[in-house]
Parts: structure tokens; sequence; C-alpha cells
């Protein structure tokens, strides 16, 4: 635990504390990369299992899917923004970014929670089917670390407010911009192995 | 619900269990209060971040495990050596042979590891504590609360009785109704949540934290196979994750992963469980032979041989390790290519392992050997761990392995890998450790005595096995009264009543030392044998562990400390040390996950809900502390070491 502080750099990188925290995050990030690529083999290894239920080629739609991706990149674009505003030292850009990046990903989940509700009213649902349970699960993970990072961001928001930019509260912004990324990285991954081979196939 | 509802009931034995327990309750909290100890505990252990309290509270809960574990393969053992007794039923047998293997991998091996980890990797390194002390507190009572719950079930609920493997669909609601599976479920994900989060954690912190100038070539053994397991769990471990939760939503909300119905498919649970479960056997072995080669190394008063190819060794082992999950059921019926694709995988991990052994020898060679406990323990590993090996091949051979799968020779051959291995290094490593934890040396008398009886009693017990699973006995097996497996499996009960002898003696150990032995005054105990840089320490170490890190550019630093006279105290160059502070938040965290966990457990999902967002206000108060430790004074530090030093 060394106290000492560097006097240039990014904010986030000048304590040990801070270098440590986004080291021990980007591991965290690996588990996750495991965490998720088991549920695309579960998921690839039960397509096709649709039982009863409808297919998915029956009920994928480019429309819906297409929005919801355009607002998650969008998102990570104006996190970025956001923490491009935090190395220049401005509180405000990174509010005003930050907040436009929540918005988006509250618009994200809201077209994913009417997409579930529509697939349960056609008949697919997760207990319909292994390839359903399938779907669900996987696409429903990533919805609900999406919802964990709003809450989660909201929380910083609040912090920020109060405490203004230290070696904290940047680590704390910088942290939560790789975990809106990799969500980023992962919805890619879906986009195109489910939906878009969902929807040939 | 009436409470006879969850009670279980109607065997004499867990009534018995159930008195014991209440009893053992009973007396404990009594004593707390009676000594006026309730705040001692909570303040100095529930709170505590220091990472040597959090490895003593690990090891006191493994040693309990290995009880528990140990039990329930006593009342095995006595069952088939005396099939016509009726001692057990075969339901009570199922769960016990399902406990009985949970307990030992999940919450024992790996606590018991991750404790001597916790207490002595910051010490080799130099570090003042973990990266993340806050987060090893947490993993800890995560460990805690998984392993009580997983422990409560066979008195509230009922135990799981579908095998430490819990296969699909037998594990599934369709055919294992009720809680038991769920207690399985509940408890390994959430002490899952704890081993990642140390695996995280003692990464960055042997990355980010060495002693200045320890380059990762000059770090102790122990604490490279503590950075190779780390990867291992970091790896492995979500793997395990995903397979609870998609049973566990299975099970409770009905999806159909692994069910007989809407085209699930039940083999993919004994492929994703084994992904973890193949990298999980490593995680229990790489520590143990980190624990032997420094043990090896000190008794043979020599820099352990090989030292670079021992890493290396340990990294092709990790990365094989992810490579060979289908042995576990070659019989599955996966085709030839498949099958002959992992079974060459499977043997080549005996090439690194042997070079491990070569190395381990060749350090012995031409040395003056010194037979303490810890060193005993080591050597007998080493012969014991080839025979475990060695059949090990033989079961990675596909077409052979249709002959030894799921009978006793593969029951023999992973408790001789398992037990040879891990649980000798585990006995190997508290012992040698033992001063710097407590102040004071294990008596070596009694513990000679345990070791002679655990290693006897280990091999008697588990050598015949090999002999009943060629003679076609299968595993899991409750009624054994085929005349020809009897003299065998009687032989084998006789063993493991040494092993648990041994196991006792062990124990009473621990009490007599506390009592009688000599009070540590040098760090170094061992002889000044010590090499690596824990022994540079006071003995009992200060909470700061370090009052000055030396520089250290080589192996073995310790070795030349001594030679010029250097310690960890350089009183010029003393400053104040940044130190966490204690907190009770990690405790009530994974108390309400444990609560939200139970809920789950019953599909009581109103207590499960409550729980949860205990939990999620418990993550929101962590976010707004801001708490940022204290300074340990240079008078204080100054004051403490030369009083630890006698200056």
């Amino acid at each position: 635990m060394a106290a000492e502080e560097l006097k240039t750099g990014p904010l986030e990188y000048r304590t040990q504390e801070g270098q440590m925290g986004i080291m021990g995050f980007w591991i965290f990030l690996g588990a996750e990369v495991v965490l998720f690529a088991t549920l695309f083999a579960t998921y690839a290894v039960l397509f096709g299992r649709t039982a009863d239920a409808p297919l998915p080629s029956e009920l994928f739609e480019p429309g819906i899917v297409l929005i919801m991706t355009f607002l998650l990149l969008t998102s990570s674009f104006t996190c970025g923004l956001a923490i491009h505003e935090m190395r220049r030292g401005s509180v405000k850009g990174l509010i005003f970014w930050m907040a436009i990046t929540l918005a988006l990903g509250l618009g994200f989940l809201g077209f994913e929670i009417y997409e579930f509700v529509h697939y349960a009213h056609e008949g697919a649902t997760l207990q319909s089917s292994a390839f359903w349970s399938a779907f669900f699960v996987l696409a429903g993970t990533h919805g609900l670390h999406v919802t964990l990072g709003i809450g989660w961001a909201i929380l910083l928001l609040i912090q920020i407010k109060q405490r203004g930019l230290t070696n904290v509260t940047s680590r704390k912004f910088f942290i939560i911009s790789l975990y809106w990324h990799f969500l980023d990285v992962i919805w890619i991954f879906i986009f195109t192995s489910v939906y878009l081979i969902g929807m040939v196939i | 619900m009436h409470i006879t509802d969850i009670l279980v009931t109607g065997e004499p034995i867990i009534y018995g269990a159930m008195v014991s327990m209440a009893l053992g309750g009973l007396a404990i909290l009594f004593v707390l209060t009676y000594f006026k100890k309730w705040g001692w505990l909570w303040r100095e252990w529930l709170t505590s971040v220091d990472h040597k309290k959090i490895g003593v509270m690990y090891i006191l809960s493994a040693l309990l495990m290995l009880f528990r574990g140990g039990v329930d393969a006593m009342m095995m053992r006595v069952q088939l050596a005396f099939p016509d007794l009726g001692f057990l039923n075969s339901q009570h047998y199922n769960e016990i042979f399902t406990t009985h293997g949970t307990i030992m991998i999940i919450f024992m091996a790996m606590p018991f590891l991750i404790g001597l980890m916790n207490i002595i990797v910051p010490l080799q390194i130099g570090a003042r504590d973990f990266a993340f002390p806050y987060l090893n507190a947490l993993s800890f009572w995560s460990f805690f609360f998984g392993m009580a719950l997983f422990n409560i079930s066979f008195v509230i609920g009922g135990s799981p009785d579908a095998g430490w493997t819990s296969y699909t669909p037998l594990s599934g609601a369709a055919m294992s109704p009720g809680p038991g599976q769920n207690f399985y479920l509940m408890g390994l994900q959430l002490s899952g949540i704890g081993t990642l989060a140390t695996g995280i954690n003692l990464m960055v912190t042997i990355l980010k934290m060495r002693a200045p100038g320890m380059k990762l070539f000059h770090m102790p053994i122990f604490t490279w196979s503590t950075l190779v397991t780390c990867f291992i769990i970091v790896f492995a471990f979500p793997i395990l994750t995903v397979a609870l939760a998609l049973l566990t939503i299975d099970r409770i909300f009905g999806s159909q992963f692994f069910t007989l119905t809407g085209e699930g498919l039940p083999m993919m649970w004994a492929n994703l469980f084994w992904m973890w479960g193949h990298p999980e056997v490593y995680i229990v072995i790489l520590p143990a032979f980190g624990i032997f080669s420094e043990v090896i190394s000190t008794f043979a008063k020599k820099r352990l041989f090989g030292y670079n190819v021992m890493v290396w060794s340990m990294i092709v082992i990790a990365l094989l390790s992810f490579l060979v999950w289908v042995h576990h059921f070659f019989t599955m019926g996966a085709g030839a290519f498949v099958n002959s694709v992992f079974s060459v995988s499977t043997m080549l991990i005996a090439v690194p392992t042997g070079v491990k052994i070569f190395n381990w020898l060749a350090t012995l060679y031409k040395s003056k050997i010194e037979f303490t406990v810890p060193m005993l323990w080591s050597l007998a590993f080493i012969p014991s761990f080839i025979l475990g090996g060695v059949t090990g091949v033989m079961l990675g051979m596909a077409a052979a392995d249709y002959q030894f799968h799921n009978s006793y020779f593969l029951i023999a051959h992973f408790h001789y890998v398992l037990i040879a291995g891990t649980v000798f290094a585990c006995f190997a490593g508290l012992v040698f450790w033992y001063p710097k934890m407590f102040g004071h040396k294990m008596n070596e008398r009694l513990g000679r005595w345990a070791f002679w009886l655990f290693f006897f009693g280990f091999h008697v017990c588990f050598f015949p096995q090999y002999f009943l699973g060629l003679d076609g006995m299968p595993r899991r097996l409750f009624i054994t009264n085929v005349a020809e497996w009897l003299p065998l499996n009687v032989i084998s009960t006789v063993g493991a009543a040494g092993m648990a002898l041994g196991f006792v003696v062990f124990v009473y150990n621990v009490y007599y030392s506390f009592r009688y032995s000599e009070r540590e005054t040098t760090g170094d105990s061992w002889n000044g044998n010590g090499r690596t840089l824990e022994w540079a320490t006071t003995t009992p170490v200060p909470y700061y562990n370090f009052a000055t890190v030396p520089y250290v550019d080589e192996i073995d630093p310790y070795v030349r400390m001594k030679e010029e006279g250097k310690t960890t105290f350089e009183e010029d160059k003393v400053k104040p040390i940044h130190m966490p502070s204690y907190t009770g938040q990690p405790f009530i965290f994974m108390a309400l996950l444990g609560l939200a966990s139970f809920g789950l457990i019953f599909e009581w999902m109103y207590l499960a809900v409550f729980g949860l967002i205990g939990g999620v206000v418990m993550m929101i108060r962590r976010s707004f502390d801001y708490d940022d430790g204290y300074y340990v004074s240079v008078e204080e530090i100054k004051e403490t070491e030369k009083k630890a030093r006698g200056l």
C-alpha cells in the first residue's frame, strides 16, 4: 500500500490503489469473458432444439434488433466521450456524456424488455424449450449486466457531484467505462451469432 | 409450513447429529458469554481484514470440514465392511457419499490451501496485505456462509444425494425434487463468488505488490504456484458459476437446459461440470506442489533444483488442465476420435508432472536431509503420489477406461492423488508455517505419530481399492455383500480407522502444543534454515508484516540477508505504514446473501428477494464508503520491532 502519489499522468493511475483496482477489474473482465463464452457455447449446443415452440427465424426481426444495436453502440461512443472529458478535467462534460450514455442504455433495456414480452406472447418462453432457455438466459444475462451498470453509474454520478474529480472518483469512472465497453463487445457477438444467424437458419 | 416439514426426521444417526450440533452450539455460546468474548470475537476476527487472521479462519474452517467429511467417509467404510449390519439405508448412503465428496473438495481442500496462501503469500513477496483487503474478507465470508448452508442440509431439508458431480438428469427437478440439490447448488454458488474474488485478489497482489527488485522469476515457488492457481481459478470458476446457475434455473424456474423434456441435453452438464472440474483438481494440486517444493528445499538445505523448469512445468500443467475434461466420461460415447484426442492430452500432463518429481528428487540428491514432520509428509508424498499418477495414466487410456470407469480403481486413483498430494501438503504446510501463525511449533513427537498413523492408514485404506476396482466393484455402491469383495473392504476400513486416528492425534497436537510447546523467540523457526522472506519477519508477525521491505534480486533472498546480517527492520528507513481499517460489512453482506440463498433453496421467494435487496444495499453502502484506512506511526513501528527483536 504505497501512499506515494504520482504528479503526472491520468488521475486514476496516479496511486498504487488506482493501478491495482484497474488491473483487478481487467482480470475480472477476463472472468466475465469466460462466463459469457460458456453461455454462448451453451446456446450453440442447444441451437435448433426448439421442441414445440416457435423457431427463431419466425420471431427474430431485423428492425428492433438494429435499433437496439444502434443505441448500445452509440452509448459506448458517448461513454468514451465522457472519459475523454474526464481526462480533460471537466466534471460537467463527464456528467453530460455519462447521462446520455445511461439514457441510451435505458432505451436499449426498454426495447429488450418489449422484445422479451413479445416473444413470450408468441409462445417462446424460458420454459418452452432448451433453445429458448439458452436464448433468454444468454440475452438476459447481458441485459442484467446493462441494468447493473446503469444502477452503478448513477451511484457514481452522485459521488462525482459530492466530491469532484479525485484519484478515487476518476478511477471509478474509468472502471465503469471498461465495463460498459465490454458489454458493447458482448452485444456485438449476441447480435451476430444469435440474431443474424437465428434470422437466416 | 410446519417445522417438521423441513427438519429431517426418522433417522437415529441424524437425531444424534442434531443433538450434538445443538450441544456444541450451546457450548460455544456459553463459553463466549461466560468469558465475555463476544466483543473480542467481533472486533478481532469477524471484522478483520488482516490476511493472517483471515487465513487462520480459513484453516480452522477447513479442519472442521475435514472432520465432517471424514465422519462421512468412516460411515461409508463401516457400511461397506459390515454390509449386513444395516448401519445405513440406501438413501442415507447416497447423501453421505455426495456430501463427503463435495465437502472434501470445495470446503476442505480449497479453503485449506487458500488459507495457507492468505497467510504466506504476502509474507513471501514482502507485502503488507492483499491488494484488496476488504474483498479478501468478503471472500472468506462467502465461503463461510456457503459452507454453513451446505452443512445444515442434513438436518434441515435433507442433503443432496446425486453425487458430488451432481449429474443431470438425476439431479434435475423431475428426479430429485425438494431442497436437497438446491443446497448443493446454492452452497457452491455462494462460496464460488469468494473463490473467484480470491483468485483476482491474489493475482493482483502478486503482480503488483512484490518487494522492490523482485522479478517474477525471483518469487518463491509457493507464490508461483499460487499465481498459476489463480490463473486457473479466474478462467475455470465462471464455467462452474454458469453451470450451477443453469441447473438452478432449471430446477426453480422450469427452464429446459438439462431436462429430458423440451429437447434439453443432460449430457451438457457433464461437459460444463468437468470443464470446471478438471482445472479444479489442478487448483488443489498446484499449491500442494508449491508447498512440497518449499519444504523439500528448506530441509534439504539447498536451492530448489531446476527452479525455472519447476515454474514452466506448472504453467504447462495449468494450460493442459483446460484440455482434458472429456476423460471423465470417455464412456459417454463421444466417439473414437474425440476420445483419442482427450486421451493423448491427458497423458501429456504426466510429462510436466514427471519433470517436477525428478526435480524434487534432484533437490534431495546428496543433501543433508533433516527429517522434521513437514519433511516426512513431503517425502511420503513423492512415492505415494506416483502411485496415483501412474494409475491416472492407466485411466487416461480411453480404451482401457471402459474397464476402469466408475469402479473402485478410479476411487483409489483419485484418493491417491488428492490425499497423498493435497492432504499431505495441507498437513506439511500447516506444520511448516505453524510457528509463523501461532508463535510456537507443533510438538514433533505427536506430529510423527499423526504422520505414521495417517500414512500407513492411507495406504492400507486405498491400496486394496485398486484391486476391488479390478475385481469389478463399482463406486457409490451401497450393497457389497459379494463374498470376494468383503476381505479387501474390511482391510480398507481398518486403514480408514488408522487415518481417523492420525487426524485425532493431529488435532490433539494442536491443543498439546498450545499448552506445552516452547514459544518462539526468533522468526526463523526451523533451526535457521528459512530461505524466503516470510522467515525474515519476527514471530508473531506484526500486523503490518514488514517494518521495512528489503530489496530482493534473487531466489531465496533470506539466505543472503542472514549472511549479510540484514533484517526487515532498518531503523533509519522506517516510514509510516498505510493500513486498511477493519469493517463488519463483508460479514453482514455475505450473511444477507446467505439468507437469499436459503430462501432460494426452499423456493421462499420473499426471503430470497429480501436477502438480495439487502445485498444490493450493502453494495451501495460500499460504493459510498471512502474510508481510506489509517497510518501506523514510525514510533509505534520502532517500538514493536525493538520489542520483538529484543533490541
